[in-house]
């Protein structure tokens, strides 16, 4: 079942909703109920100048709340700024207006409690697998025993204890976005930012690794925000569905996913629901399509 | 067949044909001298610790003047790279300089130096600093935005952002101009040597002008090649394949 909301009404009333969730409530703590969403994306506006010397709007008031624990995916046209979303949340950018609040507090600098995963993954090529995963500790300041053991326990948690003294050209690409989420998990971050990371990823690959980020979310309770043009993925995944617009990029619609988990790309529920925002969404990739053959 | 078989009979060829040529006595000894008869000036020259004593002046100008370009040509690079006035500016006008060869800083040096340890020096500096400045800089921005990017996500910053992540991203490139830099140092080392009465190779080498000593003068530039082709593949070969094969640039051979 589906349950469509539109994105102009007061977003508190996706948090009364949230208790209808059957498997991602479970993981929700009893405080993430409250009044502070772990994220609160205010009003978020970001305009850019193109090398024209244009001033261009990418993203439009974006207000969206995000629990303690959810996962929640945002879909749209590429060009539509759904990456830019992310930058702003992990403090890589800086909004025009509006804010972005962690747990009630204004995000200013990138910060370990927010960790992004990139599509083209961002390992460092001069380090070892386990270096790599062992970066944002060091950075951290954590020292050294306790930085040995947490890198192998995610290292086996992404199943590449083997890999640990490897360098990264050496690993496949599903290989590599494991390293990733590896390196992303070590630091603990309350919120893990996922930006098309299995978008460069053969078929079976991505069916795997979506398996494990499942697995990975339930067993750690992490908030994620996934990014992604696939509405399959998303409705995969996701607790819940963002749909953005295309140029400016702004909340076009949410919706909730209630189906049971575990699910699988090919489930016909699954399917089933892609196709309802899919719908939404092909008026926004024509639009883009539109530009692109402008252009 | 192995390269290093290659080689050998490559090189023999040569000494052979050289060797030929001598006993055939179409020139004379002092514009063709035979090749025993350098490897004896070489003896010599060993023996009577001329040699050693020229080697090792060369190489502590050498190491002083690349010192300084090395320092000041990353320190260039970096703000080079960071700011973009000078990058527009500023970056021109090294480029341009560099199409003057080192040994045309001679004449400047002396006037600015007098004949002095400093004039050479200043030759070398000038030969290697814009190398070293130009890959420097060319690392660092061409460097992919997604290692800083990266890096400031997972908690870098300042410091730790620069020694953690911009330099090991650059290295490739940096590596590349320093070994560059190295080159152009040694190659204006020895333009400067020979402007006065120096300790070193390329005294010595204006010593066998002077002497009509042909010998010595095949010699020396023997020792010169030998040497920087000898830190050239110990040093500077090996950092690179160890970048190389750490990097996946390079397929295991």
């Amino acid at each position: 079942m589906t349950l469509t909301l539109n994105a102009t009404e007061d977003p508190t009333v996706l948090d009364e909703n949230g208790n209808r969730i059957p498997v991602g409530a479970a993981l929700v703590s009893p405080d993430a109920e409250s009044a502070t969403p772990k994220l609160w994306l205010q009003n978020l506006s970001l305009k850019y100048k193109t090398t024209g010397g244009e001033r261009m709007l990418a993203l439009d008031s974006i207000d969206l709340k995000v629990r303690a624990g959810e996962f929640l995916c945002i879909v749209g046209p590429s060009g539509c700024g759904k990456s830019t979303l992310l930058f702003l949340i992990a403090g890589l950018h800086e909004p025009t207006s509006g804010a972005v609040l962690m747990d009630g507090k204004k995000v200013i600098h990138t910060g370990t409690d927010r960790i992004m995963i990139f599509q083209e993954h961002g390992l460092f090529p001069w380090l070892t697998v386990e270096e790599n995963v062992e970066f944002g500790l060091k950075m951290k300041g954590v020292e050294k025993k306790l930085r040995r053991e947490r890198v192998r326990e995610y290292l086996n948690l992404v199943h590449l204890g083997k890999f640990q003294k490897s360098y990264i050209h050496q690993l496949s690409g599903g290989m590599k976005q494991r390293v990733a989420i590896a390196r992303a998990l070590a630091t603990e971050p309350d919120v893990l930012l996922m930006d098309e990371p299995f978008a460069a990823l053969d078929a079976q690959t991505r069916d795997l690794l979506h398996d494990e980020l499942e697995r990975i979310w339930a067993e750690t309770g992490r908030t994620i925000i996934f990014v992604t043009h696939n509405v399959r993925e998303a409705v995969r995944l996701g607790d819940r569905v963002a749909v953005l617009t295309f140029r400016p990029g702004r909340l076009k619609r949410e919706y909730l996913i209630d189906l049971p988990r575990p699910r699988h790309l090919e489930d016909t529920a699954v399917a089933g629901t892609a196709r309802d925002i899919l719908g939404d969404l092909r008026e926004e990739i024509n639009k883009s399509l539109a530009v692109e053959y402008q252009q | 067949m192995k390269p290093i078989a290659r080689q050998v009979i490559f090189y023999g060829v040569i000494f052979g044909l050289w060797s030929l040529i001598c006993k055939l006595h179409i020139w004379p000894p002092y514009v063709l001298p035979a090749p025993w008869a350098i490897v004896e000036a070489l003896w010599a020259g060993f023996q009577d610790h001329s040699f050693p004593i020229a080697i090792l002046a060369s190489m502590r100008r050498m190491l002083i003047g690349y010192g300084i370009s090395v320092v000041l040509g990353t320190f260039l690079g970096i703000v080079l790279a960071s700011n973009r006035f000078f990058e527009q500016t500023v970056s021109g006008l090294l480029v341009s300089l560099q199409s003057l060869p080192s040994i045309c800083w001679l004449p400047l040096a002396v006037l600015w130096f007098g004949l002095s340890e400093n004039a050479i020096l200043f030759v070398i500096v000038m030969g290697s600093l814009l190398s070293v400045t130009i890959s420097m800089e060319t690392g660092r921005k061409q460097m992919p935005k997604i290692y800083s990017m990266a890096g400031r996500n997972l908690g870098a910053r300042k410091w730790n952002l620069f020694y953690h992540v911009l330099l090991p991203a650059s290295m490739p490139y940096i590596v590349t101009g320093l070994k560059q830099g190295w080159a152009f140092a040694w190659r204006s080392l020895f333009a400067g040597e020979m402007i006065y009465v120096t300790l070193g190779l390329g005294q010595q080498l204006n010593a066998g002008r002077d002497l009509n000593d042909m010998n010595l003068v095949i010699a020396v530039m023997i020792l010169i090649i030998a040497i920087g082709t000898t830190v050239d593949r110990l040093l500077f070969r090996t950092i690179e394949k160890r970048l190389q094969m750490k990097w996946g640039l390079l397929s295991a051979t």
